[in-house]
């Protein structure tokens, strides 16, 4: 238990999707104008991460890693090559059959989140987590656990910088610095402040 | 053949993929610590732009409009694929150092922007060319960077003492932050900060506008 508990905060504190890896800036920086905005994105990559990572999770294992075909007689295939076209096919499926689920049972989720779903197939911070699930060897439980804490790790980035965002616009910024120079400056410090997470030990 | 140069040259200075278009920034900021990591990830992005560019302008007129994004990501992947293979056989070191930014190109906006926005439009050669374009944008940018980042960082470039440093009996400190994280943050803040005080029409309009001073007399 211990091992998932220190393993979900460094996902989240630590090794924090947005801050310390730069995963999914392009949404991060362009949707982050609204708290609401930003908290509604937030909750699908949370939602998207704990299915897919897991998901990915169980097709490394069983049909991808070396020696993994053993079952169907096939001993010596190593199919690890085709990870990346696996994944992405995985995450475009997921968030496909996840916004046609919402909209039939559930509509009132579907119309707060259903504009972000289709951006997150292409979020670097989905497929960055299922990458790092396969280069650090995480196993089924473990995945859930960094998947969740991925997603929940960038969801809190993104309502931070969308609350100072909003404070933001008041300011008289330097011409040119103005929208996007002065948010780089803004990310740069809160990634500063994250930094000091990396000095915990779990 | 004016229009050549502006496919080719625009995304440059002009039309940048990174300062202007918010496009692919995710790699530019990670792999900017080291100039030689930069310039591997630059031309992979753009061996892999053109080319997908110059595939799916090819068959542009063939694909179901429905299931345009998923032909599109298989194309991309495929030679992210190639490309990955390759440079985990021919250099293997910087292979590890890039990590997953690799395979992330599948997902980098310059690629599929470029793919959605132009190449279904154009034909292949036109296409292959903004494809090139459009990656050239994005390497300067990442190895302005980088030669920012290495330089101050670490007193080298391509990993070669430039500025000796104190621990190697010269005079300069390094400035260990700039390795780290948010300095690449605050490096291309500065560097889009540049480059709109040259091209003053990519300054964005202020959201909100502070009155001016309505009293007639001067204030207290």
């Amino acid at each position: 238990m211990e091992h998932y508990i220190s393993l979900f905060i460094k996902a989240v504190f630590v090794e924090n999707m947005a801050l310390a890896f730069f995963l999914g800036m392009c949404t991060f920086l362009a949707l982050s104008k609204k708290v609401e905005t930003a908290i509604g994105l937030g909750i699908a990559v949370v939602v998207v991460l704990a299915i897919t990572v897991p998901l990915n999770n169980l097709l490394y294992q069983n049909l991808l890693v070396d020696g993994a075909l053993e079952w169907a007689g096939l001993p010596g295939v190593d199919l690890s090559f085709l990870g990346l076209l696996s994944y992405i096919g995985v995450i475009a499926a997921v968030v496909q059959i996840l916004e046609m689920t919402l909209d039939k049972y559930v509509p009132a989720l579907y119309n707060a989140l259903g504009v972000f779903l289709p951006l997150i197939t292409v979020n670097c911070a989905i497929m960055g987590a299922s990458l790092f699930m396969v280069e650090r060897d995480y196993n089924f439980s473990e995945s859930l656990v960094y998947g969740v804490g991925a997603g929940v790790g960038w969801a809190l980035a993104i309502a931070a910088l969308a609350g100072i965002r909003e404070k933001l616009k008041y300011s008289d910024v330097p011409a040119g610095l103005r929208g996007l120079g002065i948010t780089f400056i803004t990310v740069g410090l809160m990634s500063l402040g994250f930094m000091s997470f990396s000095g915990v030990q779990l | 053949m004016s229009n050549v140069k502006e496919v080719l040259f625009g995304p440059i200075l002009a039309n940048n993929p990174i300062a202007l278009q918010i496009l692919g920034i995710c790699s530019a900021l990670a792999v900017t610590s080291s100039l030689s990591v930069s310039l591997v990830m630059a031309i992979a992005l753009t061996l892999v732009t053109a080319f997908s560019s110059f595939f799916i302008a090819i068959i542009r007129n063939h694909i179901p409009n429905s299931i345009r994004i998923i032909v599109q990501m298989i194309i991309i992947a495929s030679l992210v694929i190639v490309v990955d293979q390759v440079l985990k056989a021919f250099a293997f070191e910087i292979s590890k150092q890039l990590s997953v930014f690799v395979g992330l190109i599948i997902t980098n906006c310059i690629v599929m922007g470029r793919a959605e926005a132009f190449a279904m439009k154009n034909g292949p050669v036109m296409s292959f060319l903004d494809g090139i374009g459009n990656g050239l944008g994005y390497s300067v940018m990442l190895i302005i960077v980088a030669i920012f980042r290495e330089l101050l960082g670490a007193g080298k470039l391509f990993g070669v003492e430039i500025f000796t440093t104190i621990q190697n009996g010269g005079w300069y400190q390094p400035n260990g932050l700039m390795l780290l994280p948010p300095s690449a943050f605050f490096v291309i803040g500065l560097v889009i900060w540049a480059l709109r005080a040259y091209k003053t029409d990519q300054v964005e309009a202020p959201e909100y506008k502070i009155a001016a001073n309505s009293r007639a007399q001067e204030a207290l």
